[in-house]
């Protein structure tokens, strides 16, 4: 059975649970998204935006010195990072800007951890002509001070959260808190395979663009289907959009790797397989770190955009069916991925995509040398310069 | 029959309105949490909704926000709030609807959470991150334990979103004012009006109207057309003015009284056949 159902549900998790003044809203996208589906004007527009703005497709790029230095499986990169602003979150932002026009509305809204998904969505409104407001922890603000800039650059204007824990998930409820008072005006672009229905299969399906060119991309490479597949996991957009259109090739194994800060004995991460449970949070039923009343825990990553408490809940849906194996890494080794993937390669990862290079150094070593590994390469690191920089104690 | 309806019926056969004042359990502490609400009865409050604290109040404007981290700072958690009101309810019969988002009750487990509430003397719940689409179980349960389901109905929601609603709430239905978050600003009241005649078409039901009411001119004007006027970020804030202050309770039954007066002023001048209209409440 293809998820999520009608309603939205990838069995246990997923759903719709907002507020009322919202519920017609969602309706109302998920009836203009199906259209956009029909609509060859709308695929055409996308498609060459895809290729000539985003600059798709991304390369698959052997990363011949890193595989060398582990000494183990072939390893790929997914250039998600040369996308055009530096992720693979304007996959998902251009499409939704896209998509608000033809709906209509005169504004757009996001918010942001990185800053990665706040910049592509005010590219985004940029390009299609209409307002934007992204909103954004004041912890991540000071971290992300660059994408900050970049964003007003753009003609966005960036309001910042300093209520509750000041990061991502702040940023989300006075994202929602806007769209439920100008919901008639204005899109909620959503960055995530997250919350209310149908946003976690809308993003899924703007950003499988990723696992569609992959898969053309290593049979004309290697002639044959990757052994493995490794992405980080915030909320999980890059790593579902990866991962989706193997799904059904069972020898591939796929691992999503969340932020483990500190050690999940601190307590202090965002691991929400490792340490969370069962909950209903910002729209949707997934995994969810939180105590015995079911209040939200604070998390911890030295990157903003895994810093967050919840996960997509198709990944919670994958994960019980035994089909994607989550696990973590720790801020250290995500540090410390980020220095040897610049080192070897001359490609500086976004501190989020770290984390699945960290994987990497673990796993790579005890694979025989004819397996191959694809990883995505979700984001650059040139936003992260700075921060990793104060964190070395130096000053710039 | 319980609590809600009862009460509901006899400001009906009064020809009066219901004032609902909403406050947070635990804000700024459960004793005087526990002052306020008989204080608040005392002042002309018909029914009480009582917030329960939770870290993301996504549907909430500063000002309640602010209530709830000042609770969750005591500590204070649904358990707690059952613990309460089984206390209170020693001490008073009034209607007590819990305001709560799902994830609490979802941790403590639905069928439990129904359960625990009735047995502590909860009235009803109203849940605004659970929509009825989500809610089938729990408001079978509730049913069957006879806990009310109030449900929310907003200015954007469909006809056939009302019909739903309508039928899946049970105590009063909850209209939305505004196409907001709790604490905004009332623009166009009289749309309000529309609004309302649009769902008495559809249910008997009494319907109560919050979010945006503010001052005793706006509950007195709505109360023309609703059958019962929520007032939660007004109060509210008169606990945070009054924080630390010995007269905080009774600055809050000064300004419950000032609502109640002016809803009783239409009271008496109500129309009697709109009165009769809304005859005999469904369930």
């Amino acid at each position: 059975m293809r998820l999520p159902d009608k309603k939205g549900h990838f069995g246990l998790y997923g759903g719709k649970f907002v507020p009322e003044t919202l519920m017609p809203a969602l309706e109302e996208l998920e009836e203009a998204y199906k259209n956009s589906k029909k609509d060859t004007l709308f695929q055409n527009e996308l498609l060459y935006l895809q290729k000539t703005y985003i600059g798709r497709p991304t390369p698959l790029y052997f990363a011949k010195r890193l595989t060398e230095r582990l000494g183990g499986a072939k390893i790929y990169l997914k250039r998600e990072d040369l996308c055009h602003t530096g992720a693979h979150k304007i996959n998902n932002a251009l499409a939704q800007a896209l998509l608000a026009k033809r709906m209509g509305k005169s504004r757009l809204i996001a918010e942001t951890g990185a800053g990665q998904h706040g910049v592509a969505t005010a590219t985004g409104a940029a390009l299609v002509g209409l307002e934007c407001e992204i909103y954004m922890g004041s912890e991540d603000m000071e971290r992300q001070a660059l994408n900050v800039f970049r964003m007003k650059l753009l003609g966005a204007k960036v309001r910042e959260v300093s209520i509750g824990s000041r990061t991502l998930k702040d940023a989300i409820n006075e994202a929602l808190r806007d769209w439920t008072t100008n919901v008639r005006t204005t899109h909620y672009v959503m960055g995530t395979v997250f919350g209310p229905h149908p946003y976690p299969l809308m993003v899924r399906d703007f950003q499988s663009v990723i696992g569609k060119e992959t898969r053309w991309q290593i049979m004309k490479a290697e002639g044959r289907l990757p052994d493995y597949l490794i992405a980080c996991i915030g909320g999980g957009s890059n790593a579902i959009g990866l991962f989706y259109e193997f799904l059904e090739n069972k020898d591939i194994k796929m691992i999503g790797v969340e932020a483990g800060g500190l050690g999940i004995e601190t307590g202090q991460h965002a691991a929400r397989f490792a340490g969370g449970s069962l909950g209903v949070f910002q729209g949707t039923k997934s995994y969810l770190l939180q105590d015995s009343d079911g209040n939200v825990l604070p998390t911890h990553s030295v990157s903003a955009g895994l810093d967050y408490a919840s996960v997509g809940p198709e990944h919670s849906y994958l994960r019980d069916k035994g089909r994607i194996e989550y696990t973590y890494a720790t801020d250290e080794e995500a540090l410390k991925a980020f220095e040897l993937l610049s080192e070897t390669e001359g490609i500086t990862p976004a501190l989020e995509s770290a984390h699945a290079i960290a994987e990497t150094i673990k796993l790579s070593p005890k694979l025989p040398k004819d397996n191959i590994i694809i990883i995505n390469l979700s984001g650059r690191g040139d936003k992260d310069v700075q921060h990793v920089a104060k964190i070395k104690g130096l000053e710039l | 029959m319980n609590r809600i309806e009862k009460r509901f019926k006899k400001l009906n056969t009064q020809n009066r309105k219901a004032l609902i004042p909403y406050i947070m359990a635990g804000d700024p502490d459960i004793k005087t949490t526990e002052e306020l609400i008989l204080e608040i009865e005392r002042s002309g409050g018909d029914l009480i909704e009582l917030g329960v604290p939770f870290t993301d109040p996504l549907a909430d404007g500063p000002v309640i926000q602010k209530a709830h981290y000042r609770a969750l700072k005591n500590k204070v958690t649904l358990r707690n709030v059952l613990d309460f009101v089984k206390r209170i309810r020693e001490k008073t019969t009034i209607p007590l609807v819990l305001m709560t988002y799902y994830n609490p009750i979802f941790k403590y487990g639905d069928e439990d959470f129904i359960k625990d509430a009735v047995t502590s003397g909860v009235d009803g719940v109203i849940i605004p991150d659970l929509p009825f689409e989500e809610a089938k179980d729990f408001i079978k349960t509730s049913k069957m334990n006879g806990l009310d389901t109030i449900f929310l109905l907003a200015p954007t929601s469909t006809p056939e979103r009302i019909s739903m609603i309508t039928n899946a709430s049970r105590g009063f239905i909850y209209y939305v004012s505004i196409t907001g978050i709790t604490g905004a600003k009332i623009e166009g009241i009289d749309q309000i009006k529309n609004s309302l005649e649009k769902i008495r078409e559809v249910t008997d039901k009494p319907i109560a109207v919050g979010f945006g009411i503010s001052t005793a001119v706006e509950a007195k004007k709505i109360s023309e057309w609703a059958d019962g006027i929520i007032i939660g970020s007004a109060i509210v804030r008169v606990i945070e003015e009054n924080l630390g202050s010995p007269s905080i309770v009774n600055k809050v039954g000064e300004f419950v009284k000032t609502l109640s007066e002016g809803i009783k002023e239409v009271q008496s001048s109500a129309r009697p056949a709109s009165r009769s209209e809304a005859g005999e409440f469904g369930v």
